[in-house]
């Protein structure tokens, strides 16, 4: 079999192993669905009364969008491929013929695979269980794909660049709480206006900031623009931060990865 | 045909050096057995054949490469049974094996492989059910699916029941059989006394000695043990002679000598004398070492 075939049956195999674990399947891939629920109903009736011109789902919704980006991208391939590392699996395929490629390529199939699953249940969960009104024109939702495209994939290869700072034991506390802090600060949980200006522009160096912000522009009207930091959605600049950071990614992977865990080789 | 070629091998970490000018040489189709204490050098050699290190100095060729060339063709020759692999809890050995095998250009049938390994009850079982043995031998299963040429196996029984055992070592003598080249590496005497075509013993990084496991340490021409009940009581004599000694026994009992023995030094008393001087307290957490029978 060549290469791309190889990735592909990696990716079925990928996936058997995501779904049958039920902490993945709870914490990556349900997470950001359960927790759009909670915000509406909690603070459904409170947005109701305050005339705001969303309900409390849309509001959220750009946010678990950009949080189940993240979990599924980062957090998937930070952890596993830091167990991976250290419990021998890495080792096991390079003493086989399949193609490192094909490593990559499985775990490319099981991201994308999770990521666009995950994202069509979290906008029907939003649609017909929230009311939650879908973008109706083509070039918000083409905003959506690459907004979502560049995020997956800056989150795919900063997660595994990532994965070298952790071990299978520590990989849970190494992981889980910078994200959690990164999504505390970027807006994800609540609006990002009401963040201090400092932190803002902490956030603003990391990609998850940008992530939510470009994923607002898709769901929120326009003349919400004003409230963000520069008073416009700034596609241009949301396209260069998470570019830079792909490429910024990439070269890291390239120059960080190991197959073995330190101290073996 | 050579299938392994080693010339003065060295590695060395920090200012140990774990291998020390090795020279060996193992045959296309020959069972070697690597014998050594903890710390000997035999991972770090075996390791750098099978291309997950590199060697400081010397000339390593396998199958014809130099490992730290490997690349697919290569490794689809070679199959490596790691010491131990885990991470595939969530998989059954079929779906492994089957994944496994369609990276190799000509790979053993799934069925067939879960068969020789003993797993076909076990096959559509999750992984993480499966006992310590069952998964050992399902790491065997993982090292021959793609037909080798050349086999890897890194202390393969370790945990091993003794009926497991003989299961295995049946196993790999039918890989033999087909004309696999395999090299061990085992802290168990037996297993290398019954499986190796030849031994090879190493400590400090260098080859102590090389032999047939018969020959091993001029074994065959030690002095032998009779020993026999006479009066109620365990006699015995060393001698170089035992024929003779057997002989005057028997005239001298006229007949049947009660209880007769004849021993030589075991492959493991042979081993533990070859390693004596190079033994560090490395060897206390040696199977070998708890293993060792009370000389008869």
């Amino acid at each position: 079999m060549n290469a791309v075939a190889l990735g592909l049956d990696r990716t079925v195999l990928e996936l058997k192993m995501y779904s049958r674990e039920k902490e993945s399947v709870f914490f990556s891939f349900l997470f950001p669905i359960l927790m759009l629920t909670l915000f509406s109903v909690i603070f459904g009736d409170v947005m109701d009364s305050s005339g705001s011109p969303m309900n409390a789902a849309t509001f959220f919704l750009p946010g678990m969008i950009s949080a189940g980006i993240l979990l599924t991208s980062f957090q998937t391939m930070a952890m596993s491929v830091a167990v991976e590392r250290d419990d021998g699996t890495l080792k096991r395929l390079r003493s086989t013929p399949i193609p490192p490629v094909s490593y990559f390529l499985g775990k490319v199939g099981l991201v994308a695979t999770t990521a666009l699953a995950q994202q069509v249940l979290l906008l029907a969960v939003a649609r017909f269980a929230f009311d939650v009104d879908l973008p109706d024109t083509a070039s918000r939702w083409l905003t959506f794909l690459w907004v979502f495209g560049l995020g997956v994939f800056a989150g795919t290869v900063l997660g595994t660049a990532f994965s070298s700072l952790a071990s299978a034991r520590s990989a849970g506390a190494v992981v889980v709480a910078p994200m959690l802090i990164l999504q505390f600060i970027s807006g994800v949980y609540f609006a990002f206006t009401d963040i201090p200006t400092w932190v803002q522009q902490i956030a603003s160096v990391f990609p998850l900031k940008w992530i939510a912000q470009g994923m607002r522009s898709v769901f929120f009207p326009d003349e919400l623009a004003s409230m963000e930091m520069a008073g416009t959605w700034e596609h241009g600049r949301t396209a260069m931060f998470l570019g830079v950071w792909a490429v910024a990614g990439l070269v890291l992977c390239v120059l960080t990865f190991r197959w073995f865990k330190r101290g073996t080789t | 045909m050579t299938a392994i070629s080693i010339r003065g091998l060295v590695k060395t970490y920090g200012d140990k050096r774990a291998v020390d000018e090795l020279d060996l040489d193992i045959e296309a189709g020959e069972v070697f057995a690597l014998l050594g204490p903890n710390g000997a050098g035999k991972t770090t050699t075996v390791e750098i054949l099978e291309g997950f290190r590199t060697a400081d100095a010397g000339t390593v060729q396998v199958l014809g490469t130099d490992p730290r060339d490997a690349d697919r063709a290569w490794r689809n020759r070679i199959g490596i049974v790691l010491q131990t692999s885990s991470g595939l809890d969530l998989l059954t050995p079929r779906e492994i094996l089957s994944s496994t095998a369609r990276a190799y250009a000509t790979p053993r049938g799934v069925d067939e492989v879960l068969a020789s390994v003993g797993l076909q009850e076990k096959a559509d079982e999750r992984i993480a059910g499966l006992s310590g043995g069952q998964r050992r031998r399902l790491d065997v299963g993982l090292g021959i699916v793609g037909r080798p040429e050349l086999l890897f196996l890194d202390e393969p029984t370790t945990g091993f029941d003794p009926k497991a055992r003989r299961d295995f070592w049946d196993l790999i003598r039918s890989l033999a059989d087909e004309g696999t080249t395999i090299l061990l590496t085992t802290h168990y005497l037996d297993e290398a006394e019954h499986l190796a075509d030849r031994v090879g013993v190493i400590a400090a990084g260098r080859l102590l000695a090389l032999d047939t496991p018969a020959n091993l340490g001029g074994r065959a021409d030690d002095e032998a043990t009779v020993s026999w009940t006479e009066d109620g009581q365990r006699r015995s004599l060393v001698t170089s002679t035992p024929t003779l000694e057997v002989q005057r026994l028997a005239e001298r009992f006229g007949g049947e000598v009660p209880e007769l023995a004849v021993s030589r030094p075991s492959l493991e008393d042979t081993y533990l004398s070859l390693i004596a001087p190079h033994v560090t307290e490395h060897v206390a957490d040696s199977p070998a070492d708890t293993t060792r029978k009370v000389p008869a």
